[in-house]
């Protein structure tokens, strides 16, 4: 029998902010523990908890990214359980009036090969709600130590619908979601630091039937890949007790990235009676026209719309927008240099191949680059206006202008680097080149064309590279005919 | 018990952490029956078409602006801790769940 | 200074301190002197620190030497209930959950008072986490009334009553979720206010119920809780549901508002069960500000029946939740006894609540469960609209409501505490104004033929504390309640 798996997926991303969602101490990652709190943080008696503007603000982006419903009043809920991460025993959430409701992903799934686009999709969103995250627990072998420097740092909790139906999907879910989020700045999404954790639910069916299946929930996906492995490992296991006739049962399961496998939590017998109810300490967040028009004119263009816009606009390959639309500070630079450049296209290959490359090499991030956008554009019109050949502009000019931050046009004349200018001369020193090889040529004029590059390297040698190419070899030839 | 005005006193101790010893039980289920029998007045009056009210003074939009300060230092932060070890709050083993 | 310097008023207090004819040490020195010799029979102290205070009050005489008074109390003590932090003091709430607890930060009036001068005085009685109406639930000791030692102070605020009325304080803070104010000033024969919901910061103010909780003063005349109030009220940011609006200035409202007034008497409050001594006394006051030119209508509040039922349900589901971070890992009492983490939720919680706390957490885990959320809390939360709606409809119509405090005086310590029902039914006055939000004010109104006081409350529509405490002072000025004061007997 042929099974489908029904996937969705919740995920939490702690909103960039400077201080908490509901008190002013500084958030942070990797400081020392409970190095990060207040009264407030820490739930000690007496305390009120005030929201976090732009904890607000910045979820509304989020939500309306999304293409989400922003409602005009949201208000927060306490969800009320027990554990020793949560300082209050209660976390301020949201429960009937969420910041955003209903929305959709554009994702896009993996193509035949890394230079063809893969397939797009929209995943429909279920919501988006604002909560405050809760402390870390590190267990030792007889009991716990409890850090509470992660607690009331702002979380949006987004959650798709059950919408998605192979690892794959979900991975592109992923991707596209931290994508766009940080395109918001809304999120540095870094998983390593817990700032995007996703739980996923995943059921199986028998293709083609309606009812969802068995729903499992699976907890510990730390990183993108490992929701791709996680699913993929999970669906296989429950297809695999259908098909040797056992039952699934409605349970949590945890992600050991380790073994490769899924491992049962807790059942869902225990499941959680949360007593929502309205947080008497805090208010509701009117969001009327004004202010919603406000933060959507501080909207970015979307990843995927920037993505069609450089396909149409400076005609990219699928293959460099591939490296550019990921990360928004790349395709500023690259717009950057579109903007002085004669071919936008050859700015987008010279920082994709080469600045790309030296600075992985060095170690160096594109804001440390001495290089900048109009270095770039001025190098591309230098070889567009054949001032200087491809050749030497990445063998000379480029690395010197990568070490120096010299302007391009300045290192062409320093180091007189310019392509020869006159045929005459040119035609003068390939004809003393033929002269000087009665061999070579006769090779050549006895059916051996290779033998004719050997001649090039000559012409090449004693112009010091500054012939242009596409002019030696058709010059060489003729000479060598003027011979046979 | 069950009953109209019961409560089922096991479910909500357990739910709200609470060990209870069987007098309290006892002694709770019944006076907390007759408080509920109490409440039952409550269904006599037509609420249809009435807004809650979570707040005694309604206001909207009170918000900080997200400037940080300074916080507790640990050693501050844990001065009440029953028990703690290397800045942390020390609990006996949490099962993950 | 003549004689019972404890029994002066506030702002003879100050007038003393301004011509130098007391200081601050001297002062706080005779109050200790008379915690000494009373609290052992009245027991409204949790803890005091004599040292501490008497420093605070030598740094007050210092600044009034070098012309530097900081504000209106410097040099006053004043006490606080212990549900008000106070940083580097205990904040017990009269529970073994934080019998040790120390607070590392200052509520907002807390900062008020100390940018006021005040010298703060000891932490006072209560019942447990502000439950009760006794201070019987006090996990520490009962706070008997200085009127009679047999009898209670009422509550939840019995410490801060108790010690107001027989001159270990001249003011002390208490805080107001059901009465818990004015009721306890009613029976020890003090003024006690209530004000409107946000107008006081409730931050650092140990939570029972969030949407009810009101901080307010006691003192011995309208006017000094006028002044108290003057110093502890206006927005804080750090509230979020606190009012952001400028505090008038209450003692000059006092001055100028002289009446006559329009004033309601819900017939509601006066039904069944009401002490017919206490009746006769309101009707007196009733009576008196008719005489004096009041214009009074009979007003009618139709759900104030159902009040009891929704203030138990909202208070009790809000307790619940706000209690829950009591549970012996990061501040509390933590039981030796568990085995695990979630053991050791159900033992500590078990060992460092009392009875009166546990059975409010039940009740309002249960509004709140699967299945009950809506017969309950939320049904609970639109009739409250309905209540609120009944006292706005009132004063669209009077300035002021008169009415009892407390359908009856000060009872027996160990009366009611065996029938939980009974003593939530006697909070039938003072519980409304928390629904609704509006101020309250409880002022003595005479004694009953056994010598034990009764409490006259006014109410007013929100944010009308002047109004409200000049309908109560020209009541006061004519009468002389206030020259009474307690002394209690040594115990036999």
């Amino acid at each position: 029998m042929e099974y489908e798996a029904v996937i969705g997926l919740e995920v939490h991303v702690q909103v960039k902010t400077e201080s908490k969602i509901f008190s002013s101490v500084g958030v942070g990652f990797g400081a020392q523990p409970n190095s990060l709190t207040d009264p407030v943080v820490l739930g000690l008696p007496g305390v009120l908890p005030v929201i976090n503007r732009e904890a607000v603000e910045k979820s509304i982006k989020v939500g309306m990214l999304l293409n989400g419903s922003i409602p005009r009043v949201t208000k927060w809920d306490r969800k009320n359980y027990f554990y020793p991460d949560s300082p209050k025993n209660y976390q301020i959430s949201q429960f009937d009036r969420p910041i955003c409701s209903g929305g959709e992903l554009e994702i896009e799934l993996k193509g035949p090969s890394r230079n063809v686009m893969g397939e797009h999709k929209t995943i429909a969103l279920t919501r988006a709600h604002l909560e405050e995250d809760v402390g870390k627990l590190i267990h030792l072998e007889q009991e716990s130590l409890v850090d509470f420097n992660r607690a009331g740092t702002p979380l949006l909790e987004i959650v798709s619908e059950p919408d998605m139906h192979t690892p794959e999907e979900a991975y592109a879910y992923l991707t596209a979601l931290k994508m766009l989020l940080i395109y918001g700045e809304v999120s540095h999404c870094d998983m390593e630091k817990g700032q995007m954790r996703c739980d996923a639910n995943v059921s199986v069916r028998p293709a083609g039937q309606k009812k969802l299946g068995v729903k499992v929930e699976i907890k510990n996906l730390n990183s993108i890949s490992g929701v791709r492995n996680g699913l993929a490992y999970e669906i296989e296991r429950q297809i695999q007790v259908l098909l040797g006739g056992g039952t699934l049962v409605q349970e949590t399961r945890g992600w050991d990235a380790a073994k490769g496998m899924t491992y049962h939590l807790r059942s869902k017998e225990e499941s959680h009676d949360y007593r929502y109810f309205p947080d008497p300490d805090l208010m509701p967040v009117r969001i009327d026209r004004r202010w919603r028009e406000r933060l959507r004119a501080s909207l970015p263009e979307k990843p995927f719309d920037r993505q069609r816009r450089y396909f149409d606009q400076y005609s990219l390959p699928y293959t460099l927008t591939s490296v550019l639309i990921p990360d928004p500070e790349l395709c500023h630079f690259f717009e950057e240099a579109a903007k002085r450049a004669k071919l936008p296209r050859q700015a987008a290959n010279w920082i994709v191949n080469n600045l790309l490359g030296e600075l992985g090499k060095a170690g160096l991030t594109l804001s440390e680059s001495k290089v900048n956008p109009a270095k770039i554009a001025q190098l591309v019109n230098l070889i567009e206006e054949g001032v200087i050949s491809k050749n030497l502009a990445k063998e000379r000019v480029f690395p010197e202008m990568f070490k120096t931050g010299e302007n391009p046009a300045a290192i062409v004349q320093a180091k007189d680097l310019g392509l020869s200018e006159s045929a005459e001369e040119l035609e003068k020193i390939c004809s003393e080149i033929v002269q000087a090889n009665p061999d070579t040529v006769a090779e050549v004029l006895s059916g051996n064309k290779k033998a004719i590059n050997f001649l090039k390297g000559r012409v090449m040698r004693a112009t010091r590279g500054k012939a242009n190419p596409a002019l030696v070899g058709p010059l060489l030839e003729k000479l060598i005919a003027e011979k046979g | 018990m069950s009953g109209p005005h019961s409560i089922d006193i096991d479910y909500v101790a357990q739910l709200a952490r609470l060990e209870l010893t069987a007098k309290e039980r006892e002694r709770f289920s019944g006076q907390l029956g007759d408080i509920l029998q109490h409440f039952a007045q409550l269904n006599e009056v037509d609420v249809s078409g009435v807004e809650p009210m979570a707040h005694a003074f309604p206001v909207e939009n009170v918000f900080r602006e997200d400037k940080s300060e300074p916080g507790l230092p640990p050693e501050k932060a844990l001065e009440n801790a029953p028990r703690k070890r290397n800045n942390m709050v020390l609990v006996p083993k949490v099962v993950e769940g | 200074m003549p004689g019972e310097i404890h029994f002066q008023t506030l702002a003879q207090l100050q007038e003393a301190l301004a011509s130098k004819s007391v200081s601050s040490v001297e002062l706080t020195r005779r109050h200790l002197d008379r915690i000494e010799a009373v609290d052992g029979r009245v027991q409204a102290f949790n803890s005091w620190d004599e040292e501490d205070c008497l420093r605070q009050a030598e740094a007050s005489d210092e600044r009034r030497a070098a012309g530097k008074i900081k504000g209106p109390l410097d040099g006053i003590p004043v006490g606080l209930k212990d549900v008000i932090a106070v940083k580097d003091q205990p904040l017990t709430c009269s529970s073994r959950m934080l019998e040790r607890f120390v607070s590392p930060y200052d509520a907002t009036v807390t900062s008020r008072l100390k940018n006021a001068g005040a010298v703060l005085l000891g932490r006072l009685n209560m019942d447990e986490f502000a439950m009760g109406s006794s201070t019987e639930n006090s996990a520490f000791k009962t706070t008997f009334n200085p009127w009679d030692t047999s009898r209670v102070a009422g509550g939840s605020s019995g410490g801060s009553a108790a010690a107001v009325a027989v001159g270990e304080l001249p003011v002390s803070l208490g805080s107001d979720t059901g009465g818990s104010i004015r009721q306890p000033a009613s029976f020890c024969g003090v003024v006690g206010l209530k004000p409107t919901y946000g107008l006081v910061s409730r931050f650092g103010l140990v939570a029972f119920a969030s949407s009810l909780d009101q901080i307010g003063p006691f003192a011995r005349t309208v006017g000094d809780a006028g002044r108290l109030l003057q110093v502890i009220a206006g927005h804080d940011p750090r509230d979020s549901t606190s009012i952001d609006t400028a505090t008038p200035d209450y003692s000059k409202a006092l001055a100028e508002k002289k009446g006559p007034w329009k004033l309601g008497i819900p017939r509601e409050y006066f039904a069944e069960g009401l002490d017919p001594e206490v009746k006769e006394a309101i009707q007196a006051a009733i009576d008196w500000y008719a005489d004096r030119g009041c214009e009074m209508v009979e007003v009618s509040l139709p759900h104030m029946h159902l009040a009891i039922s929704v203030y138990y349900i909202v208070a009790t589901a809000e307790a619940s939740s706000n209690l829950a971070r009591y549970d012996g890992v990061r501040y509390t009492h933590r039981s030796d006894r568990a085995e695990d983490v979630v053991d050791l939720y159900f033992k500590s919680r078990a060992e460092g609540f009392g009875e009166e706390v546990k059975r409010r957490i039940i009740l309002g885990s249960y509004v709140l469960s699967s299945g009950y959320y809506d017969a309950y809390y939320l049904r609970a939360q639109k009739i409250r609209a309905l209540i609120r709606q009944d006292f706005s409809k009132a004063f669209a119509e009077v300035d002021g409501l008169l009415t009892p405090t407390s359908p009856f005086v000060s009872f027996k310590a160990g009366e009611k505490t065996r029938d939980p029902l009974a003593m939530y039914l006697s909070d039938i006055y003072t519980i409304s104004a928390n629904l609704a939000g509006i101020p309250g004010i409880s002022l003595p109104c005479g004694f009953n033929s056994q010598g034990l006081p009764i409490g006259l409350q006014i109410l007013g529509e929100p944010l009308g504390e002047a109004n409200l405490l000049a309908i109560a002072q020209s009541f006061e000025r004519a009468h002389d309640f206030i020259d009474r004061h307690p002394n209690p007997s040594p115990p036999d």
